[in-house]
């Protein structure tokens, strides 16, 4: 028989309180990951860019 | 065939241009410059994983479309009782997410790119559209779970229809309807916006960094 607890709504997530903002705790680590690979993408180089100014492109 | 004649003539067959399907021949090869429909090189500054997002994005979109297939094969009940089914629940799931995380970090690359430059305004906004449709699918299919958590999340959805008077039209209590929009309607536009968005960056070209943009 489930317990009350595992279906209580207080029992179903954590959540950060900032204010009168709210965010859910899984919500706000996705959203910090999704951050840390966006400056990961824009930091980290791309295999064979070391080449690239040999080869170059076709479309200014 | 005099010259007037040939002028107003065209394709092999010498069909006239009042032709829809030579109008329409003529305006399909037209929509990109010829050998950018699926181009095997690129400009130097797309070597950079920044540029990896939209192409991640599409690939997404594959697994999504595929995922729901299955899951439309399989009735809306399959999910809950079928241990395949619960895979490719999952799978639909997380593609999903994968789909907006990739969509949103591809739209923060190019809205610091301003990649709006270049008579590109309207791919941006298609791309943006591309993005508002996707979450009202999104939530379609927050509505289509068919479970008590479907159930909910449209009584909480009802009142702010409501209050913009689409509810009537679009009623969040009913599952049929809801359904139907999620796994037809919502997809075949995102389809087609999507479409749409990707032969305008490859009609325009992908944005270049600020400081190599022509001109500079």
């Amino acid at each position: 028989m489930t317990s009350p607890s595992l279906i209580s709504a207080a029992s179903s997530g954590h959540y950060v309180h900032v204010g009168v903002f709210t965010i859910s705790v899984t919500n706000l680590l996705i959203i910090v990951a999704m951050i840390v690979v966006f400056v990961l993408a824009l930091v980290l180089p791309f295999p064979g860019s070391a080449d690239v100014d040999a080869h170059g492109g076709d479309r200014p | 065939m005099n010259a007037q004649l040939r002028a107003a003539t065209a394709g092999a067959a010498g069909h006239p241009t009042t032709s829809w399907t030579t109008w329409l021949r003529g305006w399909v090869s037209r929509l990109v410059p010829p050998g950018q429909a699926l181009p095997d090189r690129q400009p130097t500054y797309v070597v950079s994983w920044i540029y990896v997002f939209g192409v991640l994005t599409l690939a997404a979109l594959v697994v999504v479309l595929a995922s729901g297939a299955v899951l439309a094969a399989g009735g809306v009940a399959w999910w809950h009782v079928s241990g395949l089914g619960h895979f490719v629940n999952s799978l639909h799931l997380w593609s999903v997410e994968l789909l907006f995380a990739f969509m949103v970090i591809h739209l923060w690359g190019k809205f610091w790119m301003a990649a709006w430059r270049g008579q590109r305004v309207l791919t941006w906004v298609i791309g943006v559209l591309a993005f508002v449709v996707s979450i009202g699918t999104a939530f379609t299919g927050y509505l289509s779970q068919s479970n008590f958590d479907a159930q909910w999340i449209s009584t909480q959805a009802k009142d702010g229809l409501n209050s913009v008077g689409i509810g009537a039209w679009f009623n969040v209590l009913n599952p049929g309807q809801m359904l139907l929009w999620h796994v037809l309607l919502l997809p075949v536009a995102v389809g087609v916006v999507t479409v749409w968005h990707v032969v305008l960056v490859r009609r325009h070209g992908v944005v270049p960094p600020f400081d190599v943009e022509p001109g500079d």
